[in-house]
């Protein structure tokens, strides 16, 4: 057996193990069919409800201010696109599948950071997925202007499950965002993500996610930031979704090593939503923090878990809260310290609770209408993590938070 | 003597920023200021004292129109309009601003609140004058907690007068700046209150142990109030009298 088929058989062994945390989904409700393949010269091309709901979610459909582009819809790549000056250095973008027949080198990084059988999801990604980004930097390229990901489900009933893997070179740099979404009524995304952030390079990941009130979506992903290295992970979830279950994991193997993973999200009607971080300081001095805030209403039930499993001279810092907008939501917020060294430092803080009158009198003598003292408290409440951002996605970022509000304050 | 009835009271409104008249306060059931009258001229300073639990806050949070101190009776007026009906944040527009004595925690960086308070009150950018308030009042290393979390007792008081300035008040309503705060923090709001008032802006600024009035470049007049009922109306020069020898003496005036 090759080395494929060798993960191949050890997928297939776990295509009934159910993942820890969140609602077991009966993947063969949906169709992993392969699609027939378009290719288009530009993301205008897009059909038209993709289209706007690709602006809606700060995709540059122009390309004007991007390095690159990646876009996958159900299970073909229609897009890979890098800049000319990007590609000069020696930058790829193009789907997975045809990075492991480019370079041997890739099987280094397939399924190397998370197991093929770590569970269901991950099992029939590699059995039944298709494509998913591959991304490299080589060293010392700084790849500040966005490069932009983009995976939509078009087509009813379908099942998305892509492989990405991400290499960022030593001293390389790379500022990647993506942007995920469904349009049809039944629809599964199983995202994998392997993150290598080698010695002092540094990654920002800023995920959007824009599902519908049945869509279920299963994240798994996996970094590891070798000496040095940086990885700022900001994922925000901007409109209903009917389950979603994630832990992304940061592993800082390196010394001096660093990862801040920060959650945004809304929780409605009856979604159930369990997200978590966990961050593992292997090597001396390192640093993280996870940090969620979770919009809570209707009957939604979020859980929000943190975990750091600290080492030498590592400080770690979880941060997860909660606001009840309505009587019946329900949040959980399940932080875990592990030291596994005397030095290490670990600390945590978390909080779920309601806007009290206090606060909205308070804010309302300060001359806020009381509608404007909910906004500035619901707003306010999701600001975290975004000074970490590129200074050139903050400004979008901070518009997407205040879409957010609105739908969360209903 | 109904012209003259009128001139009188066109004279007070034009000299007073803020009249209270004849005002009862209740909490629930529960009455906690009783018939309190007062006017503040622009630009002056009257001081409020009291012993514990004498209505002095509620007196203030009245005024500022916080929904659970309720006017009974009697009315308040700001430049001659009565707002004695008016919301909290329709007063703050018109340029009342209250220094709350405790505030509640806000669960929101204190840097936001700050934003949206310029957003509010200033127009166009001012980032420059906004980042010079924050060095004045000392306040850089509280922008990224939540409000009011895990503050110490100047902190509070300093960023709490610090919200005030930047709602830009004609009347500031201060609830006892100098309560738990050490002398260099007293100062630094004393001097602050004094440039306030040498600007125009009318206060009133209730305190239980004083201090402060001794920094204030002046005090133009003395409340004190016992039992909900303002029962001295005068001059300022009695207050280290009253620090000395506390509030029996007013029986002896």
């Amino acid at each position: 057996m090759n080395w494929r088929e060798i993960l191949k058989e050890r997928a297939r062994k776990a295509l009934n193990k159910k993942a820890p945390y969140g609602t077991d989904i009966v993947l063969s409700n949906y169709s992993w069919k392969v699609s027939e393949s378009v290719v288009i010269d530009s993301l205008k091309a897009l059909p038209k409800p993709l289209l706007e709901r690709s602006k809606a979610m700060g995709v540059d459909v122009d390309e004007k201010s991007v390095s690159g582009t990646y876009l996958q819809l159900d299970t073909n790549v229609l897009r890979t696109y890098v800049t000319e000056k990007f590609k000069k250095y020696g930058v790829y973008v193009m789907s997975v599948e045809d990075a492991i027949k480019k370079f041997d080198w890739v099987r280094n990084h397939y399924w190397k950071a998370i197991p093929v059988d770590l569970d269901k999801y991950t099992a029939i990604t590699e059995l039944y997925g298709r494509h998913g980004y591959f991304i490299y930097v080589p060293p010392g390229v700084k790849v500040r202007e966005p490069l932009q990901a983009c995976l939509f489900i078009h087509r009813e009933g379908t099942a998305q499950a892509v492989h990405n893997i991400i290499v960022v070179d030593e001293d390389a740099e790379l500022n990647l965002m993506t942007a995920c979404a469904a349009l049809p009524t039944r629809a599964i995304h199983i995202g994998v993500s392997e993150f290598y952030i080698k010695r002092n390079a540094k990654l920002t990941f800023t995920m959007v996610h824009y599902w519908g009130p049945t869509h279920h979506v299963r994240p798994r992903a996996t970094a590891i930031v070798e000496e040095g290295g940086l990885f700022i992970n900001y994922y925000v979830h901007i409109a209903p979704v009917k389950s979603l279950q994630m832990f992304p994991t940061a592993i800082l193997k390196g010394a001096n090593a660093q990862a801040y993973l920060t959650t945004i999200l809304v929780g409605s009607k009856d979604a159930h939503i369990d997200v978590g971080g966990r961050i593992i300081f292997k090597g001396a001095d390192t640093r993280g923090e996870i940090a969620s805030r979770s919009l809570i209403r209707d009957n939604a039930h979020v859980i929000m878990r943190g975990e750091l499993i600290g080492g030498t001279q590592s400080r770690g810092h979880i941060d997860c809260k909660g606001l009840l907008l309505s009587p019946k939501a329900i949040g959980e917020a399940i932080p875990v310290l592990k030291s596994i060294n005397e030095s290490a430092e670990l600390t945590h803080e978390a909080a779920i609770g309601r806007i009290s009158r206090d606060e909205l009198e308070y804010l309302m003598s300060k001359g806020f209408t009381e509608e404007e003292a909910v906004s500035l408290i619901v707003r306010g409440f999701l600001e975290v993590g975004i000074e970490r951002l590129p200074l050139q996605l903050r400004k979008y970022v901070s518009n997407v938070l205040d879409i957010i509000t609105k739908y969360a304050k209903g | 003597m109904r012209a003259l009835d009128a001139l009188l009271e066109w004279l007070e409104v034009i000299n007073n920023m803020l009249r209270v008249k004849n005002v009862t306060v209740a909490v629930d059931d529960l009455i906690v200021v009783r018939d309190a009258s007062l006017s503040i001229g622009t630009g002056e300073i009257h001081i409020m004292m009291g012993p514990n639990g004498a209505g002095k806050s509620s007196l203030l949070k009245a005024i500022m129109g916080i929904s659970d101190y309720k006017v009974i009776k009697g009315n308040i007026l700001f430049n001659g309009k009565d707002i004695t009906d008016l919301k909290p944040h329709e007063r703050a527009k018109l340029g009342i601003a209250l220094a709350h004595q405790n505030p509640p925690k806000v669960r929101v960086k204190s840097r936001y609140i700050l934003t949206k308070l310029m957003e509010l009150y200033h127009k166009g950018s001012v980032d420059k004058y906004l980042r010079e308030l924050i060095k004045e009042f000392n306040v850089e290393h509280l922008l990224d907690r939540e409000l009011y979390s895990g503050f110490s007792g100047g902190e509070i008081k300093r960023f709490e007068l610090l919200t005030v300035i930047l709602q830009k008040p004609k009347v500031c309503l201060l609830d006892e700046p100098d309560s738990g705060v050490d002398i260099d923090t007293i100062r630094k709001l004393a001097s602050i209150i004094s440039k306030l008032v040498n600007d125009g802006t009318s206060v009133l600024l209730v305190t239980h142990v004083g201090h402060i009035v001794k920094y204030l470049s002046r005090a133009d007049v003395l409340y004190v109030m016992v039992g909900g009922r303002i029962v001295y109306q005068g001059d300022v020069s009695i207050i280290p009298r009253l620090l000395e020898r506390g509030y029996q003496i007013l029986t002896e005036l």
